[in-house]
């Protein structure tokens, strides 16, 4: 038996509330395969194995708040008895009836990063599902008569107090509950399993309903955003590198390979940057890494791009394996990441697996970016606007279009010759863009 | 189509791809892409768009004649059929 645990979702958040199983005890699966939606700051994460197996028992309910590492499901691997798969053991079982499950919370101590906002839920026996649409409402949960074990009030008593309430309160929740979501006037409670997410990438447009139906906001966000940049900033001593790169040859590659092709196939200049960023990570291992006690090389490449939310924040999904796609391949890549990451419908080993940082500011911006490290990665890759500028070359003046490329690195992990160097490959990269 | 309707078409177009954003504002000459915060991958799915919508070809290096409204709207207007 294999042990399924709540996977990491980045440095910035510790726990998500199960929303859907995707799976049910006895399902085949393949390493790779969603078997669950959790539902984060960021959104609704889908969440994938990492074995091949069979389900052999899920071990956390619906609506269940669920801290990483937590125990989720065993998965029985491939091979082995026949007989268990298709009897899931009980002996690790937390539950047999839905009202031990319940007391299975009940007894359990809050996890140690249990939310911030719980400093007004102490001493009330409540389930997590509760305290949270209670927050949500606005209603005080110590008011609400429990009928759950142990007198402890569950979904069901939360319900029946918003019912029981005759006129709206227009009142704020008194602790200042962080991000309640937008636009969740006394909805009915039923709303709380999330509209059925559009399976195809969601266009931009869906980006506001998405937000609602999953849960995040804006505030949510921007919380997860600011919990990982004050721990870079607290923790990781940066230093930073700059070059200019004349990207005449890119450019002019890129324009006489779009006009041969529909718009619908055409390369963005972040493509180039990407392939360049991967190549050059090949040469510099040292900067694909993680600090955790040292430096831990990657050996996959895994290029977390920061995609902007345009209502503020931003989402940095991982392009899996980039030094072996191809340029075609990066853009698809884009084409399925960036409405995904802005519909805030990622999945889990996207937000977790990044192994480096790239932030392409585009056109028209500024020239120069000096980026915050995504801990624990070790270097973010930050590029400006390509804008024309004078450039010699040769004893000569000419105008080219110029990028300005900076690197943030963790000085704990390298040192400034490994980024020179890493910064002069990517330039080396971008003057033959025929061969990225 | 008249000029009126292809700007009618052009502003649905750009609210689905910025949501939050109020194009009805536009002035004829704004830099749609500067008022509006739409990057280049946005407006890439734009053009995607246009060139579906209205069954034209929109070739690279026209983006830099087609920044504001009013050059957009006649842009198309050169082209789209009947």
């Amino acid at each position: 038996m294999l042990e399924y645990r709540m996977p990491s979702l980045g440095a910035d958040m510790e726990s998500g509330f199960l929303r859907e199983w995707h799976v049910k005890p006895g399902d085949k699966i393949k390493k790779g395969d969603i078997i669950a939606e959790v539902e984060t700051q960021k959104g609704i994460i889908d969440i994938e194995v990492f074995d091949d197996g069979t389900i052999g028992e899920l071990l956390v309910q619906v609506d269940e708040k669920v801290p990483v590492g937590t125990l989720m499901a065993m998965i029985i691997p491939p091979g082995e008895d026949g007989e268990i798969k298709e009897t899931p053991q009980k002996s690790a079982a937390p539950a047999t009836t839905p009202t031990a499950a319940e007391e299975a919370w009940i007894a359990t101590e809050p996890p140690p990063m249990a939310e911030k906002a719980a400093a007004a839920e102490h001493h009330v026996r409540a389930s997590p599902l509760a305290k949270r649409i209670a927050e949500e409402k606005g209603i005080d949960i110590a008011t609400i008569h429990g009928t759950g074990p142990e007198g402890a009030i569950i979904r069901e008593d939360v319900e029946h107090a918003i019912t029981a309430r005759v006129a709206p309160v227009p009142e704020a929740p008194k602790e200042a509950a962080p991000a309640p979501p937008p636009a969740s006037p006394p909805a009915p409670v039923a709303a709380e399993k999330p509209a059925p997410p559009a399976q195809a990438p969601a266009a931009p447009a869906e980006e506001e309903k998405a937000r609602q139906a999953t849960g995040a906001s804006a505030e949510t966000i921007r919380m997860a955003v600011a919990a990982a940049m004050s721990k870079s900033n607290r923790e990781i001593p940066h230093y930073y590198l700059e070059t200019r790169i004349d990207m005449r040859r890119a450019m002019a590659w890129l324009a006489e390979t779009n006009k041969q092709r529909p718009v619908k196939e055409r390369l963005l200049p972040a493509v180039l940057l990407l392939k360049a960023v991967a190549k050059a990570l090949n040469e510099v291992p040292d900067l694909n890494a993680w600090w955790e006690n040292g430096l831990q090389r990657k050996p996959a490449i895994n290029i977390g791009y920061v995609v902007a939310l345009r209502t503020g924040g931003i989402m940095v999904p991982a392009i899996h394996d980039a030094d072996n796609k191809s340029l075609d391949e990066l853009m698809q890549t884009l084409n399925d990441l960036i409405p995904r990451a802005r519909a805030l419908r990622l999945r889990s080993s996207e937000l977790a697996d990044s192994t480096i940082t790239v932030t392409s500011l585009g056109e028209g911006g500024v020239e120069t970016v000096f980026g915050v490290i995504y801990p624990p990665q070790v270097a973010l890759v930050g590029f400006g606007g390509i804008t024309d500028q004078p450039w010699t070359e040769n004893g000569m003046l000419d105008v080219r279009p110029v990028l300005t490329a900076t690197l943030a690195a963790d000085h704990r992990a390298t040192d400034g010759s490994t980024g020179s160097r890493f910064l002069t490959a990517i330039k080396n990269y971008l003057q033959q863009p025929e061969k990225l | 189509m008249t000029a009126e309707e292809i700007k009618q078409a052009l502003l649905l177009r750009l609210k689905t791809i910025a949501p939050d954003t109020e194009p009805a504002q536009l002035q004829p000459d704004d830099n749609i892409r500067e008022k509006l915060g739409i990057d280049s991958f946005d407006y890439l799915q734009f053009i995607v768009a246009l060139d579906e919508q209205f069954g034209i070809q929109t070739p690279e290096e026209d983006y830099g004649k087609i920044q504001t409204l009013q050059e957009l709207t006649e842009y198309v207007g050169a082209r789209v059929k009947g």
